[in-house]
């Protein structure tokens, strides 16, 4: 079964952006699914018109089969959206936030109190249920609004940069409570800017650049795409490294060097090369983020495609 | 089933509502009040003894039922004026157009709340008016119809001003320019057998004159105008401002780009 299936979506906003340029996308039940692209690409846009926050210019959007123009109301049920901004009313408290939306889903209120507690005190604000929304921290704001997205237990979640502003501590607790949630059967969209959490999470991706799908695939097929890797290493003092054969490299300082691994390249040989001249390493990293640079080179390919900038 | 899902989320709705205006008292209870007070000394007690009689009844008791509706007339108005605009302008409204909310539920909820303010402050209104003067009800269904007509109609108007309004001055335009003068004109303060007669028939495009006549009507049992048209007119006045409500939140004018 299809969790989510948009075909040729167009969204114009009102003054003439143009933010979804004819989008196709399908996802499938269970799926842990990374929506990835850079600033202004189009991404809010899409989790808007699913939400049925932003009307659609053009398209079809299907929810678990529910197709948003005619079972708007079946297609609303099956999803929890945890909107990139914040959006609560600042004088309400934060249990009220979570029991009155579970309302809107047509909750009995015994119930509604039930899951409000079982779900703040899974994200850790149990404490807080009490405080003014307008008074907690940015990351417990995450928190509330992840906590008032599964009131109603949906069976998608789609959360807009859930971990923007969120610190690495908390940002790995939530990475495990969503993992935990996807494992329990919930179909999980994100949205993010950080690459290493897309590959950390996500089984499938897909990347969007000026409103358009300019990759849909899986995570392991992705990285498989990756042709060569740099790697940064730290040598001592005044090396000087006479040569590498096989591998492209550049002396950064005089105890730095940058070396390009191909794909099927076997790293043992340039720490074997470095020996026999005498030279040892002392530590060795990833230059950047493979997916980064992928992701990168993506982007950039589209915005050389004729017609994509706009 | 539906039926049971959307009764809960116009509870919740409803409830708060009315838990916000309850919350905000001091701003939403006691200016009325208040007001209220200064019109029943100033005219009905200090000038009011000098009008002499209005409509065959003293002057503090013939404006009693206007300013009770007066008062009614701008709580609910004003209650779902800024409640909804609020909602719009930190945007949890989403939190309702997310859900499986039926968009006449969002305007039933919104227009409850109207109600029971204007309904509370009505009651609050009345109580005090009885230091001033002896009530004496003629027809209470009259009264409590009339009341329920007009905070429903005066709800719908603020919520049909907050879609529109894109800042919060916008929310007052309505209330001064139009729903002060309709009022002052509405036939509260004076009989409009005062008036020439060119003047009574323009006064008979005011709609507010209607309600304020019946709900005089309810309690002293004089009018100005039939009753019959003044509750056909108002009730029109109510579906057609419903009507109006919804089919803006279902284009989702200011609420969804
Ligand atoms: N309400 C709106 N009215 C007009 N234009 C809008 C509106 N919302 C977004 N846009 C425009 O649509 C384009 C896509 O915006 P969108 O918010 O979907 O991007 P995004 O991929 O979510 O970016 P980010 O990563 O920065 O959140 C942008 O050019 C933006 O300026
Ligand atoms: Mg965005």
């Amino acid at each position: 079964m299809k969790a989510l299936e948009i075909t040729g979506l167009k969204k114009v906003y009102k003054g003439g952006v143009e933010a979804v340029k004819g989008l196709d996308l399908s996802v499938e039940e269970g799926d842990f699914f990374a929506l990835l692209g850079p600033n202004g690409a189009g991404k809010s846009t899409t989790i808007g018109v699913i939400s049925s926050l932003v009307n659609k210019t053009q398209g079809k959007v299907e929810v678990f089969g529910y197709d948003i123009d005619t079972q708007l109301e079946l297609a609303k049920s099956q999803l929890g959206l945890v909107p990139q901004e914040f959006n609560f009313n600042q004088f309400e408290s934060v249990i009220q936030i979570v029991i009155n939306q579970a309302g809107y889903y047509g909750i009995e209120r015994n119930l509604a109190k039930e899951r409000a507690e079982k779900y703040l005190r899974q994200l850790d604000l149990w404490d807080k249920r009490n405080e003014k929304s307008r008074h907690l921290s940015g990351g417990m704001k995450r928190r509330l609004m992840i906590a008032r997205a599964l009131v109603h237990h949906p069976k998608i979640l789609i959360l807009d940069e859930p971990t923007a502003g969120v610190d690495i501590e908390l940002r790995r607790s939530m990475w495990t409570f969503l993992q935990d949630l996807n494992k329990e059967g919930v179909t999980i969209i994100l949205t993010t800017h950080y690459l290493e959490e897309a590959e950390m999470l996500c089984r499938n991706i897909a990347i969007i650049d000026k409103g358009i799908i300019v990759e849909n695939t899986s995570m392991k097929q992705l990285l498989k795409k990756i042709e060569k890797e740099t790697f940064v290493l730290d040598l001592p003092a005044n090396s000087e490294v006479s040569g590498l054969n096989g591998f492209e490299y550049r002396m950064i300082d005089d105890h730095t060097i940058e070396v390009d691994v191909a794909k099927k390249q076997s790293i043992n040989s340039i720490f074997a090369q470095l020996s026999e001249q005498g030279i040892d390493v002392l530590s060795m990293r990833n230059k950047s983020n493979r997916l980064e640079e992928l992701f990168v080179g993506l982007v950039n390919q589209n915005q050389q495609k004729p017609g994509a900038i706009s | 089933m539906n039926m049971r899902v959307n009764w809960v989320a116009l509870k919740t709705l409803y409830v708060k509502e009315c838990a916000r205006y309850l919350r905000i008292w001091v701003q939403t209870l006691v200016p009325p009040v208040i007001t209220m007070s200064l019109y029943f000394v100033i005219f009905g007690n200090l000038i009011g003894s000098r009008v002499g009689e209005m409509g065959g009844f003293s002057y503090m008791e013939f404006i009693v039922p206007g300013l009770i509706m007066m008062a009614v007339i701008t709580n609910s108005y004003a209650n779902v004026a800024s409640s909804f605009y609020s909602t719009k302008f930190q945007r949890n409204v989403e939190e309702l157009l997310v859900a499986p909310v039926p968009n006449y539920i969002i305007v039933l909820g919104y227009m409850g709340g109207g109600v029971s303010r204007g309904v509370m402050v009505g009651i609050m209104v009345t109580i005090i008016s009885m230091f001033f003067v002896d009530i004496q009800i003629h027809n209470i269904a009259v009264i409590i119809s009339m009341v329920l007509l007009t905070s429903m109609l005066f709800s719908l108007g603020g919520l049909i001003n907050a879609i529109f309004a894109n800042s919060f001055d916008d929310i007052s335009i309505i209330p001064t320019f139009v729903l002060t003068p309709l009022t002052y004109l509405g036939g509260v303060f004076y009989s409009m057998s005062l008036l020439p007669e060119f003047w009574q028939n323009v006064s008979k495009i005011n709609p507010i004159i209607y309600m304020v006549n019946a709900f005089r009507y309810g309690f002293l049992g004089v009018s100005d105008i039939s009753l019959f048209n003044a509750f056909g007119i108002v009730s029109l006045f109510v579906v057609i401002l419903f009507s109006i409500a919804l089919t803006l939140i279902n284009k989702g004018v200011g609420l969804r780009s």
